[in-house]
C-alpha cells in the first residue's frame, strides 16, 4: 500500500452513508418481464436483432450494430418478445427497446460458453461481444477503451474503487465478495495492454477493501492498492489519476493522453468471470438505498428488470416517493417513471421521501467563493451561472463551461442554493449552439 | 409512462446545510464580543448607537426592496450585519440621528440601488462610514476616553503618532482596548476572538486578513519610523480600525476577489493605501479609504485573474 501523493484542489465534504456496506448482495428473482433497451452505451445505438415473438434465451444477442463504438446487447432472461417499442429516457432521448416476457426457465442460449482467445484482437473482440460497458456510471464501450491508439502508448492502469458517491456499495460489495475474479481480470487486462503500472484506488472510508485487496496484491508484482484520501470527487476519472500518479489530463483530453487507462472496479471482475463462462453482461449489482426504502440492500439484477419489481423486492417505499435516482445523489439522474429498466451501466437505485428532496429555494448569489473554492477544476461557478442566466456567449467562453465534470460539488456547497451545475449544463448547450451557427 | 409524482430536476441532489441567513448570523456572532467590549468600555449609549444603525438598516433593506418591487430579503440578516457593522465604525459619541442617516445610505444607495445582496460594488458600511466622516467630520472625531466617556475629549492613538505626542497608550491597552476610538475597533482581543470564530465556521478565508495586516506591517517598518526599517509596525497593527477591517470590512464577500490570487492583490493593495494614507496625508486613519478604492478594483481583479482549468495550467510535454 502506497500514500496518497497529490491532493487535488477543492472538492466537498459529502456524507458517506454507507448503509448497505455490510450486506451481502441479495440475488433478485427473475421478474415478469424485462425492457431491454438498444442503447446503453456512450455511441451508436444498436438495432434489434429479434422482433415481435421471437423466443430468445439467457445470453442471446438482441441487439448490436456494425459501428465501432458501440457494445451489444443481449437477453437477459429466457422467454417470449412481446413488444419492440421506443421508451422516453430521463436524457430525453427515446430509444427502442425490446420487451420480453420471461418464461421463468433462465434456459441458457447456446451460444454462451468459455471464451479462448489466441490473440489480443480475438480478446479485443471477444469483450465487445460480452456487452460490456464501464459498469461506474458513465457506459463507455470497453473495447474502445481497451484499443489505444499506437500514437499514445499506456504505461498505468487504474482500476477505479473509489467509490466517492454516498450510499453507493456496489464496488466495495464486489472487493469483499469476488477479490479473486479482480485480480483475474487485472491479469488478463494487464497482458492485453503491456503496462508497467496497475494501480488499485480505494477511498480511506472503505479500510477492510483496503485489507483485502492489498493481501491479493502483495503476492504479484506491479499492482499496487493505493489508500486514497475519502474527499468527492475522488473517483472522478481526471482527480483519480493526478491522486494516484500526479498526471493532470489537459482540458478535453483523454486519459489516453497521459498514458493512463482507468476502469471500473465491477469492470475489472466481468472480464475475468466472462472469459470463465461466456456469460455476456446480462445482470448487475446494483445498490438500492435511501430514505423511502424499507430494506437498503445490494441487489444482482438481470438487466431491463424495471425499477418498479426492484424497490417491491426491498420491501417497497415505507413513505411517499418524491424523487428516484439511478446513481449516487450527486451525479445520479432523476428517473421520471418506475417502468423504466436497470441498465447495464446501473450502479445505484436510490428513492427518497419529500423531506430529502426539497433542497432549499434559490437566492441571490452572496459571492461567498465556495464553488470557486469547491471546484476540482478551477472553474468559476458563479460566473458561468451568470452569464448562462444571461445568455451572454462571449464572456461564457472566457469561463470554461466545457471543462466542467459536473460533479455537483459547486451546487452542494451553495448556501444560496443556486443551481450551478445546471446553468453550466445549459451553458455548454449555448456554446454549441453557438458553434453551430 | 411517466409517474407524475416523481420530480425531476437536475443533479446533485443533495446540497448541505449552508445558508445565507447562517452566514450572516455567524457574522453578527462574531462581533458580538467587539461589540460588548465596546459596551463595556464606552458606556451603554454604545448600545442606542447599535440600535439606531441596526434599524435604520433594516427599515431601509424593507421599505426599498418593497418599493423596487424586490422579494424582501431582510429574512437573509444581511442588513442586521451592515447596521452592526456600521456601528462598531463609529464613535461612541456620534447623534444618533447620523448614525440613522448612515444606515440608510449604506442600505438604499450603496446596496439596493445597485441590486441588493451580493451585487454592491462597495462594503455599504465602509462607504457609510465614510459618508458621514466627509459630511459630519466634527461629530465623527469627537472620541472620548473610555473612562471619562461623560466628558473629556480625547484625541485616537493614531492621531496622537500623527501629530507626534509622546505619551502613547501602551501595546496592552491597544490590545485590549482601552483608548479612544470607533466603538469595535479599539479592542484588539475581542475582534481576534470573533474573527476566530468566523475562521472556525469557515465563514471567512486568511487570504485578505493575513496580506492586508502584513502589507501594513511591512510598510509602517520600512517608512513609518526616522529612518528607514525602524518604524513601529507592532503600533500601527493595534491602533485604529485595521484589526476591525482586514477581518470583517475586507473579507465583504460581494466587494472582495473570488480566487486566492485576487485576495492577495486585494489584501496587498489595502495595506499599501492604508499605509500611504496613514504615513504621508492628513487623515490619520486610512482603512476606510482604502477598503472603498480596493472595491471598486475588484470587478477588474477578478476578470484578470481568471484560474486556468485543471490539467490547463502548463503544457503537458
Amino acid at each position: 500500500m502506497a500514500l496518497l501523493r497529490n491532493i487535488f484542489k477543492g472538492g466537498a465534504a459529502v456524507p458517506h452513508r454507507k448503509n448497505t456496506a455490510q450486506k451481502e448482495t441479495l440475488k433478485m428473482n427473475v421478474p415478469e418481464k424485462v425492457i431491454i433497451p438498444m442503447l446503453q452505451h456512450i455511441g451508436a445505438p444498436c438495432e434489434p436483432l429479434v422482433k415481435k415473438g421471437d423466443t430468445v434465451k439467457v445470453g442471446q444477442i438482441i441487439g448490436n450494430s456494425d459501428k465501432f463504438v458501440s457494445a451489444p446487447v443481449h437477453s437477459s432472461v429466457s422467454g417470449t418478445v412481446t413488444n419492440i417499442v421506443p421508451v422516453l429516457f430521463p436524457g430525453g432521448m427515446q430509444v427502442t427497446s425490446v420487451e420480453i416476457t420471461t418464461d421463468g426457465m433462465q434456459e441458457v442460449h447456446e451460444s454462451v460458453k468459455p471464451i479462448s482467445y489466441s490473440s489480443n484482437k480475438e480478446l479485443l473482440e471477444a469483450i465487445r461481444q460480452s456487452g460490456l460497458v464501464g459498469l461506474g456510471g458513465a457506459g463507455f464501450p470497453t473495447h474502445v477503451k481497451l484499443s489505444p491508439p499506437p500514437d499514445k502508448p499506456v504505461d498505468t492502469l487504474i482500476i477505479n474503487a473509489a467509490e466517492c458517491e454516498p450510499y453507493i456499495t456496489s464496488d466495495y460489495r464486489e472487493i469483499i465478495e469476488n477479490s479473486g475474479n479482480i485480480i483475474g481480470g487485472i491479469n488478463i487486462l494487464k497482458e492485453l495492454l503491456k503496462v508497467k503500472n496497475v494501480y488499485i484506488g480505494i477511498e480511506d472510508n472503505k479500510p477492510e477493501a483496503i485489507k483485502v485487496m492489498t493481501h491479493l496484491a502483495e503476492k504479484i508484482d506491479d499492482i499496487k492498492v493505493i489508500k486514497l484520501r475519502s474527499r468527492y470527487p475522488q473517483g472522478a476519472e481526471k482527480m483519480l489519476i493526478y491522486s494516484i500518479t500526479g498526471r493532470k489530463v489537459p482540458p478535453g483530453k483523454l486519459p489516453l493522453d497521459v498514458g493512463v487507462i482507468v476502469m471500473n472496479v465491477n469492470s475489472v471482475s466481468f472480464v475475468s468471470e466472462y472469459i470463465k463462462t461466456g456469460m455476456p453482461l446480462i445482470k448487475k449489482r446494483v445498490t438500492v438505498d435511501g430514505s423511502a426504502v424499507k430494506n437498503p440492500s445490494n441487489v444482482e439484477i438481470l438487466i431491463g428488470t424495471p425499477l418498479k419489481d426492484v424497490f417491491d423486492f426491498c420491501g417497497g417505499f415505507n413513505s411517499e416517493v418524491h424523487k428516484v435516482l439511478m446513481g449516487g445523489p450527486m451525479m445520479g439522474i432523476a428517473q421520471h417513471s418506475l417502468n423504466l429498466p436497470v441498465m447495464k451501466y446501473t450502479n445505484a437505485l436510490l428513492a427518497f421521501g419529500k423531506e430529502e428532496t426539497e433542497t432549499g429555494e434559490e437566492s441571490p448569489c452572496i459571492r461567498c467563493g465556495r464553488c470557486v473554492y469547491a471546484c476540482p477544476m478551477n472553474l468559476m461557478p458563479l460566473y458561468i451561472n451568470l452569464h448562462a442566466l444571461k445568455e451572454n456567449i462571449d464572456e461564457l467562453e472566457k469561463y470554461k463551461p466545457n471543462d466542467c465534470i459536473e460533479c455537483g460539488s459547486c451546487s452542494y456547497v451553495c448556501p444560496a442554493k443556486r443551481h450551478l451545475v445546471q446553468s453550466i449544463r445549459l451553458a455548454k448547450a449555448q456554446l454549441r449552439k453557438a458553434a453551430a451557427k | 409512462m411517466g409517474d407524475s409524482k416523481l420530480l425531476v430536476s437536475s443533479s446533485p441532489h443533495l446540497k448541505d446545510s449552508s445558508t445565507t441567513s447562517r452566514i450572516m448570523l455567524d457574522v453578527v456572532i462574531a462581533l458580538i464580543p467587539a461589540a460588548a467590549f465596546g459596551a463595556y468600555f464606552f458606556g451603554a449609549r454604545v448600545l442606542l448607537v447599535i440600535l439606531a444603525t441596526v434599524l435604520s438598516c433594516v427599515i431601509s433593506e424593507y421599505i426599498a426592496t418593497k418599493a423596487l418591487g424586490k422579494k424582501p430579503t431582510i429574512g437573509d440578516l444581511s442588513a442586521v450585519v451592515t447596521g452592526l457593522l456600521l456601528a462598531l465604525n463609529l464613535p461612541s459619541t456620534i447623534p444618533l440621528w447620523i448614525a440613522a442617516v448612515g444606515g440608510v445610505v449604506a442600505i438604499v444607495i450603496v446596496k439596493q440601488l445597485f441590486g441588493g445582496i451580493g451585487q454592491n460594488f462597495m462594503n455599504p458600511a465602509m462607504a457609510a462610514r465614510v459618508f458621514i466622516l466627509i459630511s459630519w467630520p466634527m461629530q465623527m472625531t469627537a472620541w472620548v476616553l473610555p473612562d471619562q466617556s461623560d466628558a473629556i475629549t480625547s484625541a485616537t492613538p493614531l492621531s496622537m503618532l500623527k501629530l507626534g505626542e509622546s505619551t502613547l497608550p501602551g501595546y496592552k491597552e491597544l490590545f485590549i482596548g482601552n483608548i479612544a476610538g470607533c466603538i469595535g475597533e479599539t479592542s484588539v482581543l475581542a475582534l481576534l476572538i470573533g474573527a476566530a470564530y468566523l475562521f472556525y465556521r469557515r465563514v471567512i478565508t486568511p487570504e485578505i486578513p493575513l496580506t492586508f495586516i502584513g502589507t501594513v506591517a511591512l510598510f509602517t517598518w520600512i517608512f513609518g519610523g526616522d529612518g528607514l526599517f525602524r518604524g513601529d509596525f507592532l503600533y500601527h497593527i493595534l491602533s485604529g480600525g485595521l484589526i476591525l477591517a482586514a477581518f470583517f470590512m475586507a473579507t465583504d464577500y460581494s466587494t472582495s476577489p473570488m480566487t486566492l490570487k485576487g485576495k492577495i492583490i486585494m489584501g496587498v493593495g489595502c495595506g499599501i493605501i492604508t499605509s500611504i494614507i496613514r504615513l504621508y496625508t492628513n487623515y490619520p486613519e486610512g482603512v476606510s479609504f482604502a477598503i472603498l478604492l480596493m472595491n471598486i478594483m475588484v470587478p477588474l481583479i477578478d476578470r484578470y485573474t481568471i484560474p486556468r482549468s485543471f490539467g490547463g495550467e502548463k503544457k503537458v510535454a
